[in-house]
């Protein structure tokens, strides 16, 4: 247990928020790679999701997509990359995004997918638009299930930045690969707890988002969870 | 191609830890997550505990698990025991719910049915629900089987050997052709382990061969609801 007390040492040591290795700088880069990664896959994403939800083509594209890339080692793939473009930020975010896409495309595409047919003819006997349709029907009924794809795409990315680390010398993943080299395990172990509580964080947040952004009105309150099918799991 | 042809018995060996890492804990999740997921599905009370616990362990980044898991169960960082923890744990948190909903699924009439006709309700769950909700449970093996090979890799960053050892290595040396080989030899090795389980769900349950949807007693909504995108194709 004395380990555990190590880490809660380090955890708390004034040193460890000062100078350029400091806990707050890895945290905030650690934080702004999530963002940055989550964003350029949301761009690729979200508007081939919403046409591929909209109009039902290319569904089979999505889902074997998606289920071929849950067989895709990260590691792998970081690695491979890296080896490529050099050392740095650059093979993170490639690999990264490439990885993110496929939560956020299922995500997008099944929310507009589980909505009720009779809804969408409905809109459209009462004369709305294709664009009205998009924008003021299914936006808004798939937005649960658009947030459930974006807070497992987010979690991965958190999960993976960590192990980002091997190949760029950024966020909380240093504390655990440097740890590991010296076998200093307050160090490695206090990371490792930083990540965690970061992941868990982020997760209670976006099931608050995910609560938020139900449309009023819509009884079936509870979205479905769509972690489990179109995600791999933490890395 | 010319370090593929050399290293052969290196990609061999390293498939054969891969395999010893990952079967453990696909077979062992299974073990532990139907009862977990039956208490989930029988008592509402442990349902939102016991989901939320399993959610809460899935949102866990694996690194720092597989760092941080020696150190409470006494196991050593490096030791093929701590992976083989860590990745149940996975496996536990993926199929807790599936069973969950997959015990759902099974048609109330077909349950009452049961009862009316004599069965226990050990018998009804034995004979009736397990095996109902058995197209549900093999979805949701087969994402814990990809995961589980795929997330086996990351051990090779703290010195545990698999496939993943032939990306650290090809990194630090600098060898295109090893990582590459490691990632095909995973992925084809993820997918002779789904292909194993879908001929053992066929041999298992011969009545999904034909007119799958008629007679699970799992509604086609349902179905889509619970079976994990990319899987139910």
């Amino acid at each position: 247990m004395n380990f555990f007390a190590d880490a809660l040492a380090w955890l708390v040591d004034p040193a460890n928020y000062a100078g350029p290795n400091a806990i707050g700088i890895r945290l905030l880069e650690h934080l702004g790679f999530t963002l940055v990664t989550l964003v350029l896959a949301s761009i690729i994403a979200i508007p081939v999701g919403f046409l591929i939800g909209h109009t039902g083509r290319g569904r089979g594209f999505a889902v074997g997509t998606s289920g071929a890339f849950r067989a895709i080692p990260t590691l792998g793939l970081l690695t491979l990359v890296a080896l490529t473009v050099g050392i740095g930020l650059t093979a993170p975010y490639v690999a990264l995004t490439v990885l993110a896409i496929p939560p956020i495309l299922a995500g997008a595409y099944a929310g507009f997918e589980a909505i009720d047919r009779k809804i969408i003819d409905a809109a459209r006997a009462v004369g709305m638009s294709e664009g009205q349709i998009v924008r003021k029907v299914e936006l808004p009924l798939g937005l649960p299930l658009l947030m459930g794809g974006l807070r497992s795409a987010t979690l991965q990315i958190v999960a993976t930045a960590t192990l980002a680390a091997y190949v760029a010398d950024f966020g909380l993943g240093r504390y655990l690969f440097a740890g590991l080299r010296t076998r200093d395990y307050a160090e490695m172990i206090g990371g490792s707890i930083l990540v965690i509580l970061l992941a868990l964080a982020l997760e209670g947040l976006f099931s608050v988002l995910q609560k938020l952004v139900v449309p009023r009105g819509v009884a079936a309150g509870r979205p479905t969870d769509v972690r489990a099918g179109t995600t791999r799991p933490p890395r | 191609m010319t370090w593929i042809w050399s290293n052969l018995d290196l990609i061999w060996d390293r498939t054969l830890d891969h395999l010893l890492l990952s079967v453990p804990p696909i077979i062992l999740s299974f073990l532990i997550a139907v009862p977990l997921g039956w208490l989930a599905h029988r008592y509402r009370v442990g349902r939102g505990l016991i989901l939320t616990v399993v959610g809460l362990l899935y949102a866990i980044p694996s690194l720092p698990l597989f760092i941080v898991l020696p150190f409470i169960v006494g196991t050593t960082v490096r030791s093929p025991l701590n992976l083989i923890i860590a990745l149940t744990l996975y496996g536990v948190a993926l199929m807790v719910r599936v069973v969950a909903d997959g015990l759902a699924s099974v048609d109330r009439d077909v349950r009452q049915s049961a009862r009316a006709v004599g069965f226990s309700s050990r018998a009804e769950f034995w004979q009736v629900e397990l095996p109902l909700a058995g197209p549900v449970l093999l979805a949701g093996m087969r994402v814990v089987v990809v995961s589980t090979v795929s997330l086996a890799t990351i051990g090779a960053v703290i010195g545990a050997q698999s496939l993943g050892s032939l990306f650290t290595d090809g990194f630090q040396r600098g060898i295109q052709a090893e990582i590459v080989a490691g990632i095909v030899a995973t992925v084809a090795l993820a997918l002779l382990l789904d292909g194993t389980l879908v001929l053992l769900g066929r041999v298992l349950m011969p009545w999904t061969r034909s007119s799958r949807r008629k007679a699970t007693g799992v509604s086609a909504p349902l179905q889509a609801r619970t079976l994990p995108t990319g899987v139910a194709a």
